[in-house]
């Protein structure tokens, strides 16, 4: 890669991984672990993403959220790909983004949990009270990414990201 | 309607991808109509796990045979579809649902597992994705299953009258033919008589702690792999293809 293509690389890298995911707006692509990369090859830039769930609605509009905020910054014609390999995961989740998830009233996945137990699930603390004393009222809430959740001390309801 | 010239792996990814995409829109007919709010959620969430599936399943199918996802999803008759009988079967009352959900996610779930070690890159890498979303699919209707089998006479009743209804469908999950023993052989998908004991531990732990009783081995259903179905599933695609066939080539 030239000086030129690295230089906007790194200018479109930036403008990417400002744009805010359209179902959890306090958490960006790059805080999920949605955007995977950008490359330039002689001016042309292509940006990497991968869904969360395979059929998860939000990756057309992320898509043209990046081509309009890369086009904002006079970035034209950039690509998008999509790709499933190597899988999302919960891991790649940053510490920024666990933080971010817990003061948008989201849970953030327990750490170590085991998606794999048929009969168990873990209790994730409440994003409200901190309580670890809360229910599984769904394993399926707002989004396919998250589930529905209720602290049986403050009483309230509240989204968890599931462990995945 | 399109044709295609189908070869071992094409075939291969279109029955993979009927199942999902199939199963798929049943699930969706729930929305709106679920027991309770939350799931009717669980059925759209999972309607689009397995909507994605397929997608992906179908891109895969379409670079190599030369067509579209949509012209595979949308232009091709019930004889060319590819999915098992399980999963056209008709929602029925929510036990149905549900038995139809767990006999097959308990075979979806470690059959993506296995495949996860496809010596197909693409394979391998819709079989990651897809084995994280089956263990929720399968845990979801096993801890139905139990709420219904164990529950009040009357959904112990109907969730019995599901799986004696349901069983002769599921041998045909681990069929195969002469087009999958050569993929089989050079570990492009992995075995589904390989499955068979996970399936059957799976689903026998399952009926058991709903109290329900394992139907004995009786006769079974086969054809949906070579375009025989029952006439459910022409139903479901005259929905389902309504728009493309009244308006072809109508996108948004």
């Amino acid at each position: 890669m030239n000086e030129r293509d690295e230089a906007l690389r790194r200018r479109a890298l930036v403008c990417a991984a400002s744009v805010v995911d359209p179902e959890i707006p306090a958490l960006t692509i790059a805080d999920l672990g949605i955007l995977r990369g950008v490359s330039v090859r002689d001016g042309e830039v292509e940006v990497t993403i991968t869904p969360t769930y395979s059929g998860c609605p939000a990756m057309t509009l992320i898509a043209l959220d990046i081509q309009t905020a890369l086009a904002r910054a006079g970035i034209a014609n950039a690509h998008i790909r999509t790709v499933l390999s190597p899988a999302w995961t919960t891991d790649w989740l940053t510490e920024t983004a666990r933080a971010k998830l817990s003061e948008a009233g989201i849970a953030p996945p327990p750490p170590g949990a085991s998606r794999r137990a048929l009969f168990t699930e873990e209790a994730p603390r409440c994003p409200h009270c901190g309580s670890a004393d809360t229910e599984q009222i769904s394993e399926f809430g707002s989004t396919a990414c998250k589930a529905l959740h209720r602290c049986r001390a403050c009483r309230e309801p509240f989204d968890a990201f599931k462990c995945h | 309607m399109i044709t295609i010239d189908e070869n071992p792996l094409i075939s291969q990814l279109l029955r993979r991808a009927d199942d999902a995409l199939v199963l798929g829109h049943r699930l969706s007919e729930w929305c709106g109509h679920a027991p309770t709010p939350e799931e009717d959620l669980a059925l759209a969430n999972i309607a689009l796990d397995q909507i994605g599936l397929a997608r992906a399943l179908y891109a895969e199918a379409g670079a190599r045979s030369g067509h579209t996802e949509d012209q595979l999803a949308y232009l091709r008759t019930d004889r060319q579809y590819r999915n098992c009988l399980l999963v056209e079967q008709p929602n029925g009352d929510f036990a149905h649902t549900i038995v139809r959900q767990l006999l097959y996610s308990a075979f979806a779930d470690p059959f993506w597992r296995a495949a996860g070690g496809s010596t197909a890159e693409e394979i391998a890498a819709i079989a990651a994705k897809a084995e994280k979303e089956s263990a929720y699919h399968l845990r979801h209707s096993a801890e139905w299953l139990i709420r219904l089998g164990d529950g009040t006479d009357e959904s112990h009743r109907r969730a019995s009258a599901a799986v004696e209804a349901l069983w002769p469908f599921t041998d045909e999950l681990f069929e195969t033919d002469a087009a999958d023993a050569t993929l089989i052989a050079t570990r492009v998908i992995p075995d589904p008589q390989a499955i068979r004991p996970a399936w059957e531990s799976t689903v026998g732990s399952a009926l058991s702690r709903a109290t329900l009783a394992r139907p004995s081995a009786g006769w079974m259903q086969t054809g949906g792999r070579r375009g025989r179905h029952s006439e459910q599933l022409g139903l479901l695609l005259a929905e389902m293809q309504y728009l493309q066939r009244a308006y072809p080539g109508a996108n948004w």
